[in-house]
């Protein structure tokens, strides 16, 4: 099985979020950049496969060389190989548009994607790749099992989940679930030295005009002050919490 | 034109995110003098849909939910209706069809709207609610995604024709085999209140004041990660940055410290209580309403008022 595991280079869960240039750019300056959280699973999960059956694993980003540092990880954990899309990615639809050309003749049986990326939120991407791709599609995916060509999966759905059957070649929206946390991977110290060699294709993108374009930024109106209330007088909480929010 | 509004019906009644979507679907048609239609699924009776402002329906029925043939017939829809903007909520399933459509009608797609277009630009949540984007479509058609809970539902009682519409098939191998839901629970998405624990509780065997609190409540209970992590309570109950975004009415915080990541899953909630036995806690600097005091001591006597208030009050 080829397996093709996407990632975005995100700020790490604990960035302050700034922007800058008069608000038209987000402001990376002191910000730690890591892969992102839900494509940590799906790599993860791509290992297991690997372990299992003897899969391929390749790791795709767009973006430009900062990001190669989250493909190095991703090559030190496991991943045979990388590429690069080298260009700045400005929507969901250009970024799809851009790996869907690069691998279109590659027969990738699974793609493995994030259900959003913790940036800019779009869960796009995956979807957009499986239409372009022809390529069957499971969003919001919690596990995955392959049997030749055959998938049983599980996706999140409003307090539960749905099971699926399916079939390769296939793309997922993937997240917590396919693995558990404590099934994360972390590079060891011979994975870090064969990454080293391992190869990193950097790709020039052909070039698709964005679908949509964040013009401005600004940051969500900072809470009133808090009301603290004594822990032996909570009618006082129930009163506020019915006449002055009306949430009771 | 017209705004075309994706609504799914839960076996034929409306959601509050369904009329969120109808209320802003109607808002945006007046703003641009057209029409706002709604392509519904499961619903025989759409008249609750006229009251939030959609003058026509149309109905699409089917057995089981199929993310490529719902896409297509929602292309369908679109193309004849002629709609420059298709709305949809936020659900799973909203989330996996969208991609779908934007890819085939090469239409932009913006997320996690939280209000109607100022100069031509959308507001929507970017960075897990810690900043706002104000996004620009290019395409003729654009694909809104609204956050759960932020515009509102508005009553704007409009005259509903009704019209039965086909289902596009499609011949992806892609099927569900079965679902399972905790019938007898609210779920997270759809509460209006949410009472989440961490690990001040300490264990597992403690989370029975927290049900009870929730059942007094309406609520759905969650948890932070750690608990989720360790086994105390299931992965679905997680709610954060990594797990389940919450965007409800009324937000208890139990035992919870208040991490970013915490905290950037559950900002969206109008109204924060938190219940902590450490006054530094950094959930009290996101909070409306704080109790320094023991989960414990505090819980209980809580239920309690709340029982008698409740009583008093229906
Ligand atoms: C990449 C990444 C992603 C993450 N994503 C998430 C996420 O999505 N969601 C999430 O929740 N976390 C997430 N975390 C974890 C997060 O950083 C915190 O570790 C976690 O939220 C802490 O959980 P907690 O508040 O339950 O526990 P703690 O931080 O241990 O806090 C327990 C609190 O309980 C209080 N307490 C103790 N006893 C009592 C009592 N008797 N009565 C009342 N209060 C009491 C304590 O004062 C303390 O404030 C993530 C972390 C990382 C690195
Ligand atoms: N720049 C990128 N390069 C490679 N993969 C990406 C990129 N952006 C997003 N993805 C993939 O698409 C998933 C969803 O991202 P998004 O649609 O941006 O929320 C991510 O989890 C990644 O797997």
């Amino acid at each position: 099985m080829k397996i093709l595991v996407c990632i975005s280079n995100v700020p790490d869960t604990t960035s302050k979020i700034n922007f800058k240039d008069n608000n038209t750019q987000f402001d990376t300056t002191a910000v730690q950049f890591v892969i992102n959280p839900n494509d940590e699973f799906g790599l993860t999960r791509a290992m297991w496969f690997k372990e299992k059956s003897g899969a391929s694993i390749d790791v795709i980003s767009v973006g430009d060389a900062s990001v190669e540092a989250s493909l190095r990880k991703a090559l030190a954990i496991g991943a045979d190989a990388a590429i690069r899309i080298d260009t700045i990615p400005k929507d969901g639809f250009s970024v799809a548009t851009e790996i869907a050309a690069v691998i279109k003749d590659k027969n990738y049986d699974l793609i493995i994607a994030g259900r959003e990326s913790i940036d800019y939120n779009g869960g796009m991407v995956p979807g957009i790749l499986a239409h372009l791709l022809g390529y069957e599609f499971i969003n919001k995916c919690t596990a995955l099992e392959v049997e030749g060509s055959t998938v049983k999966a599980e996706r999140e759905i409003e307090g539960g989940k749905e099971v699926l059957s399916s079939s390769l070649p296939l793309v997922i929206g993937g997240q917590k679930g396919l693995v558990e946390e404590k099934d994360l991977k972390i590079p060891n110290m011979r994975g870090i030295m064969t990454a080293r060699s391992k190869p990193l294709e950097v790709i020039t993108p052909q070039g698709t005009a964005e679908l949509s374009t964040d013009v401005t930024f600004d940051k969500p109106e900072t809470k009133s002050d808090i009301t603290m209330i004594p822990a032996d007088q909570l009618d006082l909480l129930i009163n506020h919490l019915h006449n002055d929010a009306k949430v009771i | 034109m017209s705004v075309l509004a994706f609504i799914e019906s839960n076996n034929g009644s409306f959601k509050k995110s369904d009329l969120e979507v109808a209320s802003y679907a109607a808002a945006l048609a007046a703003a641009t003098n057209t029409e706002a239609i709604a392509l519904v699924f499961n619903s025989d009776d759409c008249s609750p849909l006229g009251t939030y402002g959609i003058s026509k329906a149309l109905k699409v029925s089917t057995e089981q939910f199929n993310a490529s043939s719902y896409a297509a017939t929602i292309e369908v829809a679109t193309t004849q209706e002629a709609a420059t903007v298709l709305i949809c909520s936020s659900s799973s399933n909203s989330k996996y069809i969208a991609p779908l459509v934007a890819a085939s009608l090469k239409a932009a797609y913006v997320p996690n709207v939280i209000a109607l277009p100022e100069s031509g630009t959308y507001p929507r949540n970017v960075f897990s609610n810690k900043g706002i984007a104000h996004t620009k479509v290019n395409s003729e058609l654009s694909i809104i995604g609204i956050a759960p809970n932020t515009y509102g539902v508005h009553e704007n009682p409009t005259q509903i024709n009704q019209i039965d519409f086909n289902l596009v098939s499609s011949s992806s191998k892609t099927q569900s085999t079965s679902t399972e839901t905790a019938s007898d629970k609210i779920s997270i998405a759809d509460a209006d209140i949410v009472v989440s624990a961490g690990r001040g509780l300490k264990g597992p065997e403690n989370w029975g004041m927290i049900e009870e609190l929730a059942q007094v409540l309406g609520a759905a209970t969650a948890c932070s990660k750690p608990v989720s992590d360790m086994g105390w309570r299931p992965h679905s109950e997680h709610v954060g940055q990594t797990g389940k975004p919450v965007s409800c009415n009324l937000y208890f915080a139990i035992g919870i410290s208040g991490a970013i990541q915490h905290l950037a899953g559950v900002s969206a909630s109008k109204t924060k209580v938190v219940i902590n036995t450490d006054p530094e806690a950094p959930f009290f600097k996101a909070a409306d309403y704080g109790i320094v005091g023991d989960a414990f001591e505090v819980v209980p006597q809580l239920i309690e008022k709340l029982k008698a208030f409740k009583s008093e009050n229906s």
